[in-house]
């Protein structure tokens, strides 16, 4: 039987050395006794005289996943005694089976984990509860004078060196200690500094408490009293480190009464600067005045680009504008000779409120720069100005309007081309074809042709840029761009007529 | 009211108590910062931490307070609003600052949640709320967390600086219809919360660009942005707070929606009589929210098995769902995909995760099940495993009943 016995501090790093050592040697796990404290740092003691070094010749190197070490490493903090055998046993297991770590059905694998998780559970609370008291230090002294904090804490592992160290991440410009019964970490200028446990020290009084407890008293709602709910997540054994606990029974015991008051108090008169107020919220430029063409559809047809503009803004002529997240009106030069105009908003344009602004946009840019189309002094608009989703998890389905929709929206698109008066359109894709010709006939088979509106204005049609970008047949798309190309250059012939 | 004699301790124990009503304290999902450079203080691990914990069983992890419960509008649920005879004070800058610090310092808190009622105008009120996050990360060189309540009709230059000095940023849109965010907050329009939403988001896809250099730019608001929606207070069903929450989550990527189960408020106001708080239909809402997110749920699925679009109270959303839809039960443990282990009442997405890791090694039995975390007190009857198999259970007509707990007298309280 060989005897091993572990330091205080360093424990996890000596552990490694001396597991390493001995599955290197061959040492089966039943021939190990595992021993923790006992001061020393000598890991091998009762004439253990062989000292930890490189791997005995001829032996295999010693292998673990990845995972194993994480696991050792929050397993070794632990204070069941049994927790180094454990971890030494599970290293022998896993030189046979390496993947021995993924089989949550084996009992062994359950135990170490159900260890890993109540350390790193105390890990947590320490960063959560420790609570600093203020011990003096350099306070607004010379400049960059350090202040000194202090806090006592009492973990149920040995957590202080692992967690130590986010806590001098996270107080950086100041001097601290935090002492505990199982070892006490301090952090200064120089780093970290570990010393073995220490009995609770008298810290001064820190007037911050009172307010602390002031705070935490009131950010409590009475009428949702669940006691329980708090209890399991700060449990009570770490209460009396913690100033703000001392309120509680008081807040508890309140609590119902406090609310029977509010739901007994009658309804009180606004005081008296509440209607002063609110008139002047009234009245304020633009606040609510807008609320009568917020509600409805506009009665009245908009006969100038301001009313068309206020109209827009609140159409409800259909369902679309409730998931969206606003209109998406036409933009341009209101005197342009030529008219673009696509299906709907999608996703980027619904956010920025401008049409043809997301992908489809950027190649319809890109094209009509090889067009020599000024797609800059064009009036680009949409047929239908909501946009119109299916919600799925973190993204928006862009759905395709129907004829509904198309026509409650034709009302507005007839609008912007009686204000404009273009001298010619474009229309992208199907549905712009059918919101201006009225025929809602497949695209491919008209693209390229001039049809007209009822009034007679000529209507080139193309495929929408959306359709391009939804084409992944890599042999086809440059043949289908070179197409796409081509109608904008026929639409700039037609411009310069 | 005696407003210049108010000492810190007093404002405090106001503006604190006028902000408990926001339900989020979340400090989760930033960037990983730290002072270890021993130039200024605080870090962020990415996870958050809960320093505290109210016997109303909510997390404290930041100091959550109003600059000024003082505000110009008058939303009918509100503690703060205009027509309300409570108490109102008024923070500086240099005390939201310090006790921000002091608190820090002493490891009460992760950072700040500011938020404000609306004073002078928005933008007016967004630009002390801006000065108070800047002094933190500027002068004192604060790298906690903050999370600043966007006032959604402030000036898009304030939003945008708000957002690179803040790890969150959220505007609540109230209430879950927008006919009830026009009947009891009449001052507020949902069309201009949804588009400062949008512009957040917009901020966001900006910033996540690298420039023409390779570099990437500072991020806006990298924990994301919130929202709050109040429930129990107007006549909305949970399938219409669950499609609004949807529409949220996909429009502008929110990191969260959270339920706040309307509660009474001292001096309430007379268009709202104050209620118990609906606490049960608010955590239902919230495994709902969970299914929705992490377990591949539609809303039609969840809200789709009650008649009257409403969360049954009694049973959690999945178990109600299953019992719907038994005929998809059994599962077998041993060979079921993912998808379908993830129906299962009672299994997480933990659990789910060592069902898979641990097929590769064994068939597994009733008892590592158990081990593995599932709750097989619900999940028994709509799963077999190479010793277990439920039987006629799956499709008793008494499944229900082992689940509802007993018939309760109802209390006011």
């Amino acid at each position: 039987m060989r005897s091993v016995i572990l330091p205080v501090m360093g424990t996890n790093a000596a552990w490694r050395n001396a597991a390493r050592d001995l599955a290197a040697r061959g040492v089966p796990p039943e021939d190990v006794l595992w021993q923790f404290g006992e001061g020393g740092s000598d890991l091998f003691a009762a004439g253990q005289a062989a000292p930890p070094g490189p791997d005995a010749p001829g032996a295999p190197a010693l292998r673990v996943p990845r995972a194993f070490v994480a696991l050792a490493g929050e397993v070794t903090c632990h204070s069941d005694p049994e927790r180094f055998a454990l971890l030494y046993a599970m290293l022998w297991r896993l030189q046979k089976r390496p993947g021995l770590l993924s089989d949550r059905g084996d009992a062994q694998v359950d135990r170490l984990e159900a260890m890993a998780k109540s350390v790193r559970r105390d890990m947590h609370k320490m960063k959560a509860f420790v609570r600093f008291r203020d011990i003096g230090g350099a306070d607004g002294q010379e400049p960059g004078a350090r202040r000194a904090f202090a806090a006592w804490f009492e973990p149920e592992h040995n957590i202080v060196e692992a967690t130590a160290p986010f806590f001098a991440k996270r107080f950086g410009d100041m001097d601290w200690t935090i002492l505990t019964p199982k070892e006490c970490a301090r952090f200064d200028r120089e780093g970290l500094h570990f010393s073995p446990g220490a009995a609770r020290p008298p810290l001064p009084e820190d007037a911050t408490e009172e307010l602390w407890t002031t705070y935490f008293r009131n950010i409590f709602n009475p009428a949702r009293l669940k006691v329980k709910a708090m209890q399991s997540e700060m449990p009570r054994k770490y209460w009396k480190n913690m100033p703000e606990t001392a309120a509680i029974p008081e807040m508890i015991a309140g609590a119902e009464a406090r609310v029977r008051g509010m739901q007994a108090a009658a309804p009180s008169l606004p005081p008296l600067r509440a209607e002063r107020i609110l008139e002047r919220n009234r009245t304020a430029p633009g606040a609510q005045a807008d609320a009568a063409d917020r509600d409805g559809p506009l009665q009245t047809r908009p006969v100038t680009w301001p009313a068309l503009d206020k109209g827009l803004a609140g159409c409800r002529r259909c369902p679309l504008h409730a998931d969206a997240t606003q209109v998406v009106p036409g933009r341009g030069p209101r005197d342009a000779a030529l008219m673009i105009v696509g299906e709907q908003p999608g996703d980027h344009e619904d956010l920025t409120g401008q049409p043809f602004v997301g992908p489809a946009g950027q190649l319809l840019d890109r094209a009509a720069r090889e067009a020599g189309l000024d797609r800059n002094a064009a009036f680009i608009t949409n047929a239908v100005k909501h946009f119109k989703f299916a919600p799925r998890g973190k993204r928006r389905i862009h759905q395709r309007p129907d004829n509904t929709e198309v026509m409650a929206c034709k009302w507005w698109l007839d609008v912007e081309r009686e204000l404009l008066r273009p001298r010619l359109i474009l229309a992208l894709g199907a549905t712009a074809a059918r919101a201006l010709t009225g025929n809602g006939d497949a695209i491919l088979a008209r693209r390229g042709r001039v049809e007209r509106t009822a009034d007679g204005t000529p209507v080139l049609l193309t495929v929408h840029p959306s359709y391009l970008l939804r084409r992944s047949d890599a042999a086809t798309i440059e043949a289908d761009m070179a197409a796409f190309v081509d109608d904008l250059r026929h639409a700039a012939r037609l411009l310069a007529a | 009211m005696n407003f210049m004699k108010q000492d810190l301790r007093q404002k405090l124990a106001i503006l604190s108590d006028a902000a408990k009503y926001d339900a989020s304290c979340a400090s989760s999902g930033s960037v990983r910062r730290d002072s270890s450079d021993g130039k200024g203080l605080g870090s962020n691990e990415g996870t958050g931490i809960c320093h505290a914990y109210a016997p109303d069983g909510r997390c404290i992890s930041l100091l959550k307070i109003l600059m000024t419960n003082f505000c110009i509008y008058d939303c009918a649920y509100c503690v703060n609003r205009v027509s309300s005879n409570v108490e109102r004070a008024r923070f500086s800058v240099e005390e939201v600052v310090t006790l921000t610090l002091e608190f820090y310092r002493r490891n009460y808190i992760e950072g700040l949640f500011l938020s404000s009622g609306i004073i002078r105008s928005p933008d007016a009120t967004m630009a002390d709320m801006v000065r108070i996050a800047r002094t933190l990360r500027h002068e004192h060189g604060f790298r906690g967390y903050i999370h600043l309540k966007t006032i959604p009709d402030a000036a898009p230059e304030l939003i945008e600086e708000a957002g690179l000095l803040a790890d969150r940023l959220s505007i609540n849109v109230e209430l879950p219809t927008d006919d009830s965010v026009r009947a009891y907050a009449p001052e507020k329009d949902p069309a201009q919360i949804r588009r400062a939403m949008a512009g957040v988001r917009v901020k966001q896809l900006e910033r996540s660009e690298k420039s023409h250099t390779g570099r990437l730019p500072a991020r806006f608001a990298p924990a994301g942005q919130s929202t709050q929606m109040i429930v129990g207070a107007d006549g909305a069903s949970d399938s219409a707070i669950l499609g609004n929450a949807t529409r949220l989550y996909s429009s502008y990527r929110l990191k969260r929606v959270y339920y706040s189960a309307f509660s009474p408020i001292p001096d309430s106001s007379s268009a709202l009589p104050l209620i118990s708080p609906p606490l049960q239909r608010e955590h239902r809402l919230y495994q709902a929210d969970w299914l929705l997110r992490f377990y591949g749920f539609g809303v039609e699925e969840i809200t789709g098995v009650s008649r009257d679009g409403n969360l049954d109270l009694e049973i959690d959303p999945k178990l109600a769902w299953a019992l719907a839809h038994r005929e998809l039960f059994p599962v077998d443990v041993n060979l079921a995909e993912r998808e379908m282990l993830l129906r299962v009442p009672g299994f997480g997405t933990k659990t789910v995760g060592r069902i898979l890791a641990t097929r590769a090694h064994r068939w597994l039995r009733y008892d590592d099940l158990r081990r593995m975390g599932a709750q097989m007190k619900k999940a028994r009857a709509f799963v077999t495993l190479t010793d277990w198999t439920p039987g006629a259970l799956t499709d008793s007509a008494g499944l229900r009943a082992r689940f509802a707990p007993p018939p309760e007298q109802l209390s006011l309280f």
